[in-house]
């Protein structure tokens, strides 16, 4: 009995998930770009590491040169490697965690190019993007390969897909505005962008106005969650006596005056100086 | 393959105009890929900085930005500098066959709170000159994008600079000659982004729903002041270098001077000596002695470092300046809030 054959998937269920770095979508739509003639797709390998709670964390990525007939697929390894060393000479804590391929989910060639990188790594990352947009939209996936087998000898694998944490933090402190169109002609300023914040802020405040205007008069009907949400903010507003908020708004008012004074007496200076430095010479 | 001969053409013919008339650079156009590249690079790295090499296209005034690529920490090794070359030939032949833009067009770097003005930018900007016409450095300050800039700036040196550096002529002559001031050492150009459609139709698919972004939450941050005091610190410190810099003019001037006294002395010696001489019915001595240690001219030291200083300063200044600025309405709408 102990030699039981049992016919099973394995690993059996995984709880990985991935996170995307928007560089390296950026990084894959430009190779796309980029591509030779004759190639339907680009095949690349990903960077990164698994962070301790096992999400693996995809940074960085490098396309791979790669030849692909009917039932073929002949990657470039020697470039691969020659990418890889080259990559990790620069941060040496980013390895391998998979591979990426363009197109609209898995294909036929895709378990050739997973099994190579399997022996590079445990548990490749199969990240998938579509550039040709064939459901109409931006279509970004992510698989893990699961393999069945009866007892010791494997049948097949199966890609089994895992979620993907697709919010790009990194975009957004370098905003959207910019990386969104084609074309920038200037980047904003620190104080337009202060702007922009301060009336997105304001039509937060006045959605939030709105709403419970509508709710007190009874044209919406309420939701507890978000009368929740409205008096867990406005608690968060720390309370303090009007005397003393006076006192610390004017305190740091002070010290940011003290502080411009200060620079502005430091340029004129150098002015000073500047001038006194030619006549100086002439003399 | 019509077409590619027709884009090969057109890349000669540009070519061919701007040897003819050089217009002057006056955009950088980036990609969105750069920036992130740059971004990440920087970021993971910091507080260390690091350099990388920017690749891209030169077409007419306009200096196109395409990708670029990291270099790995440099260390004091010549080995490794050796290996560092090598790195650099790989990389570029590893991105030529994947059909990436081969062209050098510059270098970009990190900067902790914009004190980039150093003599080793200005070196590496020559060395870097020196093989291709037009080239930009990019700077980039992972500490100041926390509060929500993206600071991210292209420089290059002015040409009247760079003349006066080559020929190594920093007194106050030369200077006063070219009209040259410490405002005309940098250029900044400014930056365009531009990004593929591809790029373009994924990001804006992807874009978070929510109305406020992460670059708002770093922007609304109520603390600045660790900033401003390192800030501060730095102007200091810089304001200390320049004042030993005047005192190395005023040590200078001094000399100068003395020297200048020590000679109109010699001088009146020698002449009453030869008026003696004549009235005795002897030859002249001659009026000057290029063996006296006195007529020696002086070194006057070179005002570069001082320039850079105040440079530097006035960088400081504006920081300041602009994180007051910011400040000023956080805390008039702090208040407003609190009012409410």
């Amino acid at each position: 009995m102990a030699d039981q054959t049992v016919l099973q998937f394995f690993p059996l269920s995984t709880s990985l998930s991935a996170k995307v770095h928007p560089l390296v979508i950026f990084n894959i739509c430009d190779c796309f770009v980029r591509r030779p003639d004759s190639a339907e797709r680009v095949i690349g390998t990903l960077l990164g590491s698994v962070l301790p709670d096992g999400t693996v964390d995809i940074r960085n990525s490098y396309v791979v040169p790669h030849n692909e007939s009917s039932d073929q697929v002949a990657l470039d390894i020697d470039y691969h490697h020659n990418m890889l060393s080259s990559h990790q000479k620069v941060n040496p804590k980013e390895v391998i965690v998979g591979w990426f391929s363009t197109g609209f989910g898995v294909t036929g060639g895709s378990a050739l190019i997973h099994d190579f990188y399997s022996r590079e790594v445990t548990n490749p990352v199969h990240l998938t993007v579509d550039t040709g947009f064939t459901n109409g939209e931006a279509s970004i996936k992510a698989f893990v390969s699961v393999n069945l087998s009866l007892g010791d000898q494997q049948l097949a694998a199966q890609f089994q897909e895992i979620p993907l944490d697709l919010r790009m933090v990194e975009a957004e402190r370098v905003g959207f505005d910019i990386l969104k169109t084609t074309a920038v002609d200037k980047l904003p300023t620190d104080m337009e962008g202060m702007e922009a914040t301060m009336e997105r802020l304001l039509a937060l405040i006045d959605d939030t106005y709105k709403y419970v205007d509508d709710v007190v008069e009874g044209r919406v009907a309420p939701d507890n969650n978000i009368g929740r949400f409205i008096s867990d903010t406005v608690s968060s507003i720390p309370k303090i006596s009007p005397p003393a908020f006076d006192k610390l708004v004017n305190d740091s008012l002070q010290d940011q005056l003290l502080l411009l004074y200060l620079s502005s007496i430091t340029r004129t200076q150098l002015s000073l100086a500047e001038k006194l430095n030619t006549a100086a010479q002439i003399l | 393959m019509a077409t590619a001969a027709a884009a090969t053409r057109s890349f000669l013919q540009v070519a061919a105009t701007e040897e003819a008339v050089a217009p002057p650079l006056r955009v950088v156009q980036i990609e969105g890929l750069v920036i992130l590249k740059i971004i990440k690079h920087c970021t993971e790295f910091s507080p260390a900085l690091v350099t990388g090499q920017l690749l891209g296209l030169d077409v007419g005034s306009v200096l196109e930005v395409t990708n670029c690529f990291p270099f790995p920490i440099r260390e004091e090794d010549e080995e490794i500098e050796a290996e560092g070359a090598n790195y650099q030939l790989e990389m570029m032949r590893c991105l030529r066959e994947v059909n990436v833009d081969n062209n050098t067009v510059g270098w970009y770097q990190s900067t902790l709170l914009g004190s980039y003005q150093t003599v080793e930018l200005i070196e590496t900007f020559m060395n870097y000159q020196e093989n291709i016409r037009r080239c930009v450095c990019i700077i980039y300050d992972p500490s100041k994008s926390n509060q929500g800039v993206l600071a991210l700036k292209a420089l290059k040196l002015s040409d009247s600079f760079m003349e006066l550096y080559r020929a190594n002529e920093f007194n106050g002559e030369k200077l006063r000659e070219k009209n040259l001031s410490w405002v005309d050492i940098f250029e900044e150009i400014p930056i365009k982004v531009s990004n593929s459609a591809l790029v373009s139709a994924f990001m804006t698919e992807l874009e978070a729903d929510s109305p406020v972004t992460q670059s708002d939450y770093d922007r609304l941050q109520l603390s600045t002041n660790p900033f401003m005091e390192r800030n501060m610190e730095f102007l200091i410190e810089c304001m200390d270098d320049l004042s030993t810099e005047q005192q190395k003019f005023q040590f200078y001037y001094r000399n100068l001077s003395r020297q200048q006294a020590q000679q109109q002395t010699w001088l009146q010696k020698r002449r009453s000596e030869n008026m003696a001489r004549k009235a005795a019915g002897e030859e002249p001595l001659p009026e000057e002695d290029p063996l006296n240690p006195i007529f020696k001219p002086l070194p006057e030291p070179s005002r570069l470092d001082s320039f850079l200083i105040t440079n530097q300063v006035s960088n400081y200044c504006s920081q300041i300046n602009s994180v007051a600025g910011q400040s000023f309405s956080r805390l008039y709408l702090m208040k407003a809030l609190h009012e409410n």
